[in-house]
């Protein structure tokens, strides 16, 4: 399936990212040649008989106990933030969800 | 509520968050209402070259839950990544579960109609996000970044708006029950969304639905869904369409309005974590578990009747709480087996009224166990009345240190001087002188009117402050007008 330029401009929204008609033109044809390599899978044999392969690590079962321990001071957590109040991150204002 | 033709169809998604210690996928506490920004760590704060690990109680609370809605529980799950950008989300995606959650196709009887389960799957909670600081900034605390949840997704099977908050009574029950989860709707650990369309009764096609989120308590899941089958209905009756679309409810006005949301917000684009490996869940780990799960509500409630002889009425009162449940059940503790159903009397009113009244838990009651079970032997032994037991119990309300023997019924009563007169020669000088000084209605009495007899019974309990025993009180008294009317 062809990527056409209101599936790049969807993608880039979602993204949070802004291009210019030019680079979106761009981007088109890089994410179909993207897709395409992709395709290439397909010519494998019987592909809808294979199980699809979640995690590269075939190990089960790794957890931890449920037991709390310290976490990160607040002062570090705030650290690297771009802006804060004494307690907490600021952002720019949110209004919907 | 009748619509005529048409007819609900409600789907419930229930948010439950469990209450292990540590987050879902970090070591960080759970705790609630801890400072902001103080839980936090390099893995919740979606730090880059973090990695996530499972908490293994969140696994085995869903199994809990799975088991105990009839799920088929899924031997081999796995994790997806639920994208989309929001302050309170760090790492840019929740780590949820999509395709493979690890519970689905079960279900909960309520009031003989089965409401099946789609799905029960695990998640983490998001951060919280503070709008009203200032007009241009908004503040986020990362403490409930990473809090595990479970999500129970249910069959659009409830008709009515009554059904939904009886299912949804029935769940948090459960959750109580299972121990993972405190119910606590106002504090947020019970979320519920609801699917509501509508559709014309003789018809087999469903309507189109809307979602309504964050509905916290019970009145607003009934509020909401009748205020939103009423508009659904009109939009059809006008013949128009309904929309697709998410909407807030605002408890204030009682409406229903579409959430003003980005068009392509529901696009999540899930794909696995690749963070996280598979959770295999064998027979024995099912079996473990299913051993180990507690004694349910209903199976609670026959055990009460046959145990305790009370009921069945009686029993589904007192197990509606768990926390009631074993409070009857320590009462009975220190009763003889002929009080059992007392004792079931004193916690369905007497108890329950003052939970009701001053809407505590059983947990914050300050009678203990202990003290009413002695305070029903006082009445079981006839050392004092019914009534007079109400007067110990409100005096045992007023004390408020719970270790006081102060509160121990036996104490009041000496106290008060309460105790129930056996002494009949003390008994028998009040008649005499209640007798003495009612002259006329002893005459009427001797004279056919009987229904008197009430009258001067009333006055010698008077005279004795109510301490003795009506019964005897009673027979005395007849037994003394029958002699002197011989003379």
């Amino acid at each position: 399936m062809a990527v056409t330029i209101h599936d790049v401009e969807h993608i880039a929204n979602l993204a949070k990212l802004k291009f210019s008609d030019k680079e979106k033109e761009k981007l088109q044809v890089e994410l179909n040649k993207v897709l395409d390599y992709i395709d290439t899978l397909n010519e494998i044999p019987n592909l809808d008989k294979v199980e699809p392969l979640e995690n590269i690590n075939d190990t089960e079962n790794v957890f931890r106990e449920d037991v709390p321990e310290k976490c990160l001071a607040k002062e570090e957590a705030l650290k690297n933030a771009p802006d804060k109040t004494e307690n907490f991150f600021k952002v720019p204002k949110v209004i919907d969800k | 509520m009748d619509n005529g033709k048409y007819e609900p169809v409600i789907g419930l998604e229930v948010h439950a968050q469990m209450k292990t210690k540590s987050k879902a996928f970090c070591k960080c506490s759970t705790e609630y209402n801890a400072p902001p920004n103080t839980n936090v760590c390099p893995v919740c704060l979606g730090h880059p070259g973090t990695l996530p690990v499972l908490n293994k109680n969140l696994v085995e609370f869903i199994l809990r839950l799975g088991l105990a809605t009839n799920c088929t529980i899924r031997d081999r799950s796995i994790f997806a990544r639920k994208n989309y950008f929001y302050p309170d989300l760090p790492k840019g995606y929740q780590i949820s579960q999509y395709d493979q959650p690890v519970c689905y196709d079960g279900y909960l009887e309520i009031e003989g109609s089965k409401i099946g389960i789609t799905r029960i799957h695990m998640e983490e909670d998001s951060g919280k996000s503070i709008h009203d600081f200032s007009t241009d900034d908004s503040l986020v605390d990362l403490n409930r970044c990473g809090v595990p949840l479970i999500e129970i997704v249910s069959e659009p099977d409830i008709k009515s708006p009554k059904q939904a908050t009886e299912y949804l009574s029935k769940l948090k029950q459960l959750v109580v029950y299972l121990d993972i989860c405190d119910g606590n709707m106002e504090e947020g650990s019970l979320r519920c969304d609801v699917n509501i369309s509508v559709k014309a009764k003789d018809s087999k096609k469903f309507g189109t639905k809307c979602e309504i989120k964050n509905l916290n308590s019970f009145k607003n899941v009934t509020d909401a869904l009748e205020y939103e089958i009423k508009r659904q209905t009109e939009v059809l009756e006008k013949g128009g369409g309904v929309i697709h679309q998410t909407m807030t409810y605002d408890a204030k006005s009682k409406t229903t309005s579409p959430m003003r949301s980005k068009e392509e917000a529901h696009d999540y684009r899930y794909f696995p974590e690749p963070d996280l490996v598979r959770v295999f869940v064998d027979q024995e780990w099912k079996n473990k578990i299913k051993s180990e799960l507690p004694e349910l509500p209903e199976q609670k409630a026959e055990r009460f009747v046959k145990q305790y002889k009370i009921p069945s009425y009686d029993a589904e009162v007192l197990t509606q709480d768990r926390a009631i449940a074993d409070y009857f059940e320590n009462v009975c503790k220190g009763v003889g087996e002929k009080s059992f159903k007392a004792a079931s009397n004193w916690v369905m009113t007497e108890v329950m009224r003052v939970l009701n009244e001053e809407k505590l838990e059983i947990a914050d009651f300050r009678i203990n166990g202990k003290n009413l079970s002695i305070l029903i032997n006082l009445i079981a032994e006839g050392k004092i009345s019914n009534n007079i037991a109400k007067e110990v119990y409100a005096e045992m309300l007023k004390i408020t240190d719970l270790s006081d023997e102060k509160q121990n019924p036996e104490f009041i009563v000496k106290e008060k001087n309460l105790l129930q007169l056996t002494d009949s020669a003390e008994i028998e000088s009040a008649i005499k002188k209640i007798i003495n000084e009612n002259p006329n209605e002893v005459k009427r009495y001797k004279n056919g009117e009987t229904k008197l007899l009430g009258f001067l019974v009333g006055k010698v309990m008077k005279e004795t402050s109510g301490k003795a025993n009506p019964k005897t009180v009673n027979d005395l008294l007849k037994q003394i007008l029958l002699i002197s009317n011989l003379r």
